[in-house]
């Protein structure tokens, strides 16, 4: 579904990932971990197609295209979907208003019919209720004056609603308590198929109790050092990042 | 200074030859506040950017204009209205083409016993209960000794609207005023003057729309002035929607007598150049008053809006809500001026000014101005500029909005506040439409840089 090779990209005349390899197959959910700085956000809003971030070398494909020749909106529509780490406040625009907006927006890029207003709210409702939101949030200005996990939930709402292919959640469980974090990790499990693939960017394992990965990358800086099983994840927890870190120091140095 | 007085004498020349032209005879009392504001603005003389109120806002292309002043015109029809006027609504509307009342397109049917909605000229010939309270109102509140523009209004004071409310009487319908320039291949210039009154405890709705017919070179330079009684409560819009080669400069003066609440709404979408001033007096204890202001410009045009607020008496509320939406290379001009008279304690005075800018070439002047003569007040001011959030905008579009779609969300969004204080629902709907027709224009949402 998604196949990343030697990635290149820089940001304000600085390289953060220096040639990133990543194959996530339909089904699956991978898990990256590493480091503060180590270009974890970056990767997720490349792959949504943030224009801050400058490609330099390597390629992503995706469902067998060209990804970085898409706009962020065509990425949207062909199934790709971030939840951002900080979710933007916007005044003046009802949550239900936008949701409703995105769902269009990407039903109209798949050929698909639009919805109306009794068929959008029926849908969104149930939506809601299954992530333990209040549908009042359905008037309020998106995001705006929001909690920290009411942002959170809320981007697993529009995920829940917008039905991605590929779903990639930028450090969604930073600042969420134990129940928030199991009500956005169900929201993500109950989303889990065949066809569908997660990368879940993190820098606890913590999430990963709820949301089990089938695959764990380590990115230390700007490169994948190590892919396993969940098992990486716990030794992770356990050791912490610096003896990654100084292997692939070491291995620069060698190199 | 003798290039100048040539310039006003082109006004003043057209000033003789339209008393001498003949038509209907004022009262002689109009006749002599004619003849003083004639002579006043002999003296003052257009302003210039060296003037202090008129430091962004240069009127050069008025004074210079060859303006005819504008004749009657028989050729409207009310088809040619139906973009201008409220669909479906039981609104009495009545239109003036060319500065002159039109009763065959007017419609003042059924309203409640004792208010008059009609021709400001019909009245001074045949006053309805004697003219002497016209006399009380007519040029008293917009001072024509110290603004050049009220003077030439003044001078030229032939028709336009009036509306009386008497006390206690609730008009329930909203009274939409549409002020039509018809174009004859001249340059024509128009000063309606409007005189609103709401007596005590009586309420009103009314809004005036300028627009123009045809195309080219006009001149507006209306002059309202509203009085609201004791405890009467007035919803006012304007509606700038004239041609893009329009001038215009307009005065709303607003004067509130005790427990009044006057909104008034000042929305800008047309024109080339535009200049409101809005003064208001809260004369009585206890007033409130609001000012809500959009204006929505692209190309060339430039907007220039001047408030002044004075606080005359104890316990008045005012608040200056102005938001801006600059496109492509156009200009705003925003001054905001709250006077605190000695006395007037307890005060409460809100200003804000923002500004959207949707391109670099777009630029906004803002300047709050602040004269406190009292001590236990409470007055804030607060002006932004800023351009679209490109968080927000790729937030967006990462969701599958398009570029355009995006900055037509957060460009609405901005204008929402604007929009929702309007409490005239047919005005409301309208701008909520004109909005979305600017928007949907292919140049005015430009990608940012």
């Amino acid at each position: 579904m998604l196949e990343i090779r030697n990635l290149h990209v820089r940001v304000d005349g600085h390289e953060i990932l220096k040639g990133l390899d990543l194959s996530v197959h339909a089904g699956e959910v991978h898990s990256i971990m590493g480091p503060n700085g180590s270009g974890k956000s970056t990767l997720a809003q490349v792959i949504a197609g943030r224009d801050l971030y400058e490609v330099t070398g390597g390629q992503i494909v995706y469902q067998g295209r060209d990804l970085l020749e898409l706009a962020p909106e065509e990425r949207a529509g062909a199934g790709v979907f971030l939840a951002f780490q900080y979710p933007v406040e916007i005044p003046g625009v009802s949550t239900s208003y936008f949701l409703k907006s995105a769902l269009n927006a990407v039903r109209r890029q798949r050929g698909e019919s639009e919805t109306d207003a009794v068929e959008f709210l029926e849908l969104v409702k149930d939506k809601i209720q299954a992530l333990g939101m209040d549908e009042r949030l359905l008037s309020r200005a998106l995001n705006e004056g929001f909690s920290g996990g009411e942002k959170k939930r809320n981007e697993i709402l529009q995920m829940a609603v917008l039905e991605p292919r590929l779903a990639v959640l930028d450090e969604t469980d930073s600042g969420l308590d134990i129940d928030a974090l199991r009500i956005v990790a169900d929201g993500v499990n109950r989303l889990r198929s065949a066809d569908r693939a997660f990368v879940v960017v993190t820098h606890y394992q913590r999430l990963l109790n709820y949301i089990v990965p089938d695959v764990v990358h380590v990115l230390v800086d700007g490169r994948i050092v190590r892919s396993g099983g969940r098992e990486l994840a716990l030794e992770l927890e356990e050791r912490g990042y610096g003896w990654l870190e100084q292997e692939a120091g070491a291995t620069a140095v060698g190199a | 200074m003798s290039v100048a007085l040539e310039q006003d004498n082109r006004f003043l020349a057209a000033f003789d030859d339209w008393r001498m032209s003949g038509g209907v005879r004022p009262p002689a009392w109009l006749a002599d506040v004619r003849e003083a504001a004639v002579a006043r603005f002999a003296e003052l003389g257009f302003p210039t950017l060296r003037d202090e109120d008129w430091r962004f806002t240069d009127v050069e292309p008025i004074a210079r204009g060859r303006f005819v002043h504008a004749p009657p015109s028989a050729e409207v029809t009310l088809d040619d209205l139906r973009p201008y006027l409220w669909s479906g609504e039981s609104a009495c509307h009545l239109v003036f083409v060319n500065g002159r009342y039109v009763a065959a397109l007017s419609n003042a049917d059924g309203l409640p016993p004792g208010v008059i909605a009609g021709s400001l000229a019909d009245a001074l010939q045949a006053p309805a209960r004697g003219d002497h309270w016209i006399q009380d109102h007519l040029a008293r509140y917009a001072d024509y000794e110290r603004h050049a523009f009220a003077a030439l209004s003044t001078a030229f004071i032939t028709d336009g609207a009036l509306l009386y409310v008497p006390r206690g009487c609730a008009l329930d319908r909203p009274v939409h005023l549409l002020y039509v320039t018809a174009a004859n291949g001249e340059p024509l210039a128009t000063h309606p003057r409007n005189l609103l009154i709401a007596e005590q405890g009586s309420r009103l709705s009314v809004t005036e729309t300028y627009a123009t017919l045809g195309g080219g070179v006009h001149f507006t330079n209306p002059v309202t002035e509203l009085v609201a009684g004791p405890g009467a409560v007035v919803d006012h819009g304007r509606l700038e929607r004239e041609g893009p080669d329009a001038l215009h400069v307009g005065t709303l003066q607003i004067h509130q007598r005790r427990d009044s609440d006057v909104r008034s709404h000042c929305l800008t979408f047309g024109g080339a150049l535009v200049r409101h001033d809005l003064n208001v007096v809260l004369a009585g204890e206890g007033a409130h008053c609001l000012l809500n202001g959009l204006y929505v410009v692209g190309g060339r045009q430039h907007v220039d809006n001047h408030l002044r607020v004075e606080h005359a008496a104890p316990h008045g509320t005012s608040r200056e809500n102005f938001k801006g939406i600059l496109g492509e290379r156009s200009r705003a001009v925003f001054t905001g001026r709250i006077v605190v008279r000695a006395g007037a304690q307890k005060t409460d005075g809100k200003q804000s000014n923002r500004n959207l800018l949707l391109s670099d070439g777009a630029k906004v002047n803002t300047r709050p101005q602040l004269e406190i003569f009292a001590d236990d007040v409470k007055c804030t001011h607060g002006a932004t500029v800023g351009q679209l959030d490109r968080e927000a905008l790729f937030y967006l579009r990462s969701r599958g909005l398009t570029a355009a779609e995006a900055r037509s969300l957060l460009v609405h969004a901005f204008a929402r506040e604007s929009l929702e204080q309007v409490g005239i629902e047919p005005l409301r709907r309208q701008l909520h439409a004109l909005l979305a027709e600017r928007l949907a224009a292919a140049h005015a949402l430009e990608a940012p840089p």
